[in-house]
């Protein structure tokens, strides 16, 4: 191998390495791109575009949380109030405690104020749609994601959302559904 | 095609004091060879022998598509055939076939007398093989081969089985092997040509095939990258593509198509330098704009690195980067654009003759060209995600790789085998083959296109009911191409074992130091360097 032969030999190795690594240094060169220019950014996408806000028109979304008195828990909202556009998918955060110092199995009820919007609030996810267990104590954060149909009433300028947690325990031992009760 | 050569090889060193070695017999010889010719020749062979092997899936698929509904294969291994046709085609049939060529001509181009890393030559083609072996076990194991598409596109490629790692591991060496050859051409080019050889004397295809060792270089890492992160998605817990683990599967397709585009000129740049090698000998005028084409070369090469996104603009891209890339596609036609003006220029009042390699360049030149056009056509974003995973992105693409790149390579063995065993092949032969190829393809492919203009999907082996006529006269046309094959392969033969004597020259209008040596070429060439004035 002559010396010139070596030094080409040595020039194109570094080059192939320093590709390698670039296919690597892509992956974050790729996310600072789209942060930088906002491509990619969810709603921003360009194929994927929401035609359903009304934006128009506000509405007030109160939010409300109640338990039911044989129930040791403590249920609240962690925002109280939002102004929002009628189609405009929304997510919002409730928090519950255990405050005895037993598991307790509980499920919440929605109920709406008007009721005529209950038709319209079209909860996508939500804590609701299962029965919660909670460990003595336990803590937990939870969402519900819905869209406000932008078919409601343009009377209605305010909905109030309201949930109440009762114990699932009397339920589960009228159905014999044992498994709902957590052992020990 | 080398015994004559071997043995002209052993002449050669009973009155020669070059202190060679005689090539040990056997299969040694081949295994520990370190000498361009037979390396070329192995890389040759093996690339036949992977065409016959992912041509013979290519038709298991054509039979599937013969009726609608499923008939001999199940949708799983239908989707492996698909897969791994594609996987052996590209990397195991045009990509050593190319790098075979570049083994034989380079040197015996530039009067130098062998490649300049002879035992990483060795390596380079040896683990070619292994890979193979990797692909081919595949299909015996548990779950079969993979199935997931020639590109590897996650979420389907972090859930299937081992074969999905042992497929990797191929990409892998496959891909070490063309560095290994990209870094030798490299070398050779830059550092052993003959005296007065300048770059600019150069013939084209030594051009094309440098340029397209710099795109190796700088692609198969980045593809290499890729797989890498695929592996250890998959074994290691990484996220990279892995949605679940907040990767982004789109990811993916960006970092493979970065590599993936420069890969498709991978497979023509060569093949360019091939038909600008041809089409001027039996034209009898010199190549028609040589430094156009040498610019031309490099443009394209360049460009292919700005337009990696038209192969995804359905995953959702903003208007303003489909623009680019779109505008940045059709550019390309400018270079290539070049190219055909320059070949037919060539030809433009020459004293045409039209043997077998010539009719294939000409083939090459006119079905190479409807390839490009129809790639024009998908360049339209609009247009591309009516037809995004259609069997009109199927006919665009065997436009160009098969009537594009695997003809020049027929068109370049026929020019160069007498040179290669001492033989002229049998021209009678050549032509039927060419014939029956050129017939045979453009009824595979052309109702393609008419097949996804009508909405048909790639990559499904049922489909409906309307599309059958069509689906069944490229079925036919398919089997007619594909046995016609087998012309080529006793041409080959016959012209390796024996027949009518070659000359030194071969061919009338030739020129270039491969001439001036003789038929066949000994084991041994351009020990001195001879002196291009």
């Amino acid at each position: 191998m002559s010396a010139g032969n070596a030094k080409t030999l040595g020039k194109l190795v570094v080059v192939t390495l320093l590709m390698f690594g670039f296919g690597f240094a892509l992956v974050p060169f790729y996310y600072k791109i789209c942060e930088a220019t906002g491509i990619n950014s969810g709603a921003e996408q360009s194929l994927v575009k929401n035609t359903q806000i009304d934006t128009r028109r506000w509405v007030t979304l109160e939010f409300d949380a109640n338990t039911n008195t044989s129930l040791p828990w403590r249920f609240k909202p962690l925002q109280t109030r939002l102004k929002v556009h009628p189609g405009q998918l929304v997510q919002v955060e409730y928090e519950v405690i255990n405050n005895s110092d037993h598991a307790i199995v509980g499920q919440a009820v929605p109920s709406y104020g008007p009721a005529r919007a209950a038709a319209f609030f079209k909860k996508i996810e939500c804590f609701c749609f299962t029965p919660q267990t909670l460990a003595a104590g336990e803590r937990r954060r939870m969402p519900v994601l819905f869209v406000l149909d932008h078919a409601m009433d343009p009377e209605v300028h305010t909905v109030t959302l309201s949930y109440t947690f009762f114990d699932m325990a009397p339920k589960a031992a009228a159905s014999g559904l044992r498994n709902l009760m957590p052992h020990g | 095609m080398t015994d004559a050569a071997h043995a002209h090889g052993h002449d050669d060193h009973s009155h020669g004091d070059h202190g060679h070695h005689a090539p040990p017999s056997g299969m040694m010889r081949w295994l520990t060879t370190t000498n361009h010719k037979d390396i070329g020749s192995l890389y040759l062979w093996f690339s036949l022998i992977m065409l016959f092997t992912a041509g013979s899936m290519a038709l298991l698929i054509r039979a599937e598509l013969f009726q609608p509904g499923l008939q001999l294969t199940n949708p799983d291994f239908f989707n492996q055939l698909t897969t791994m046709h594609g996987l052996i085609m590209i990397f195991g049939v045009i990509m050593p076939a190319f790098s075979g060529f570049a083994n034989w001509q380079i040197p015996l181009m530039l009067g130098a007398p062998d490649m300049a890393f002879p035992r990483m030559n060795n390596w380079a083609f040896w683990i070619l093989p292994v890979a193979g072996v990797l692909l081919m076990g595949s299909f015996l194991l548990p779950g079969g081969a993979v199935a997931g598409g020639w590109t590897m596109y996650p979420p389907l490629f972090i859930q299937g089985g081992i074969s999905y790692d042992l497929t990797i591991l191929a990409v892998h060496i496959m891909g070490l092997s063309s560095i290994m050859g990209s870094i030798n051409i490299i070398t050779t080019i830059l550092n052993m040509r003959a005296p007065g050889l300048t770059l600019m004397k150069m013939p084209l295809f030594c051009w094309t095939w440098l340029i397209t060792a710099y795109l190796l270089i700088a692609t198969m890492p980045v593809l290499a990258g890729a797989v890498t992160m695929l592996l250890t998605d998959r074994n290691f817990g990484t996220s990279f593509f892995n949605a679940a683990g907040g990767g982004d599967p789109v990811m993916f397709q960006h970092i493979f198509w970065f590599f993936a585009h420069p890969e498709v000129y991978i497979l023509i740049l060569p093949a360019f330098g091939i038909v600008s090698s041809i089409i001027p000998t039996f034209a009898r005028k010199p190549l028609f704009g040589y430094a156009s084409m040498v610019y031309a070369t490099a443009s394209i090469a360049i460009l292919s690195f700005i337009v990696w996104a038209h192969h995804m603009f359905s995953v959702g891209m903003p208007a303003a980067a489909q623009l680019f890339f779109m505008f940045s596609t059709m550019l390309i036609a400018v270079p290539t654009g070049v190219k055909v003006f320059n070949w037919v220029a060539t030809m433009w009042k020459g004293s045409m003759t039209f043997e077998t390699p010539m009719l294939f360049a000409i083939a090459f030149v006119c079905l190479f060209t409807i390839g490009g056009f129809s790639g024009l056509v998908l360049a339209i974003a609009p247009v591309d995600i009516q037809l995004h995973d259609t069997y009109y992105v199927v006919a665009h693409f065997h436009y160009v790789l098969v009537s594009g790149a695997l003809f020049s390579i027929f068109a370049g063995i026929y020019y160069w085998l007498p040179k290669w065993s001492g033989h002229m092949y049998d021209e009678t032969l050549g032509k039927w083959h060419f014939w029956l190829s050129v017939i045979g393809m453009n009824i595979v492919f052309f109702p393609m296109h008419f097949l996804g203009l009508a909405g048909m999907p790639r990559r499904i082996p049922d489909y409906a009911l309307q599309f059958t006529e069509f689906n069944q006269i490229a079925t036919v046309g398919a089997f007619i191409f594909g046995f016609s094959q087998l012309i080529f392969l006793v041409v080959v033969l016959k012209a390796a074992r024996g027949g009518v004597k070659a000359t030194d020259r071969v061919w009338e209008g030739a020129e270039g130091l491969e001439w001036t040596l003789p038929s066949p070429a000994p084991y041994h060439t351009f020990e001195t360097a001879p002196v291009v004035k």
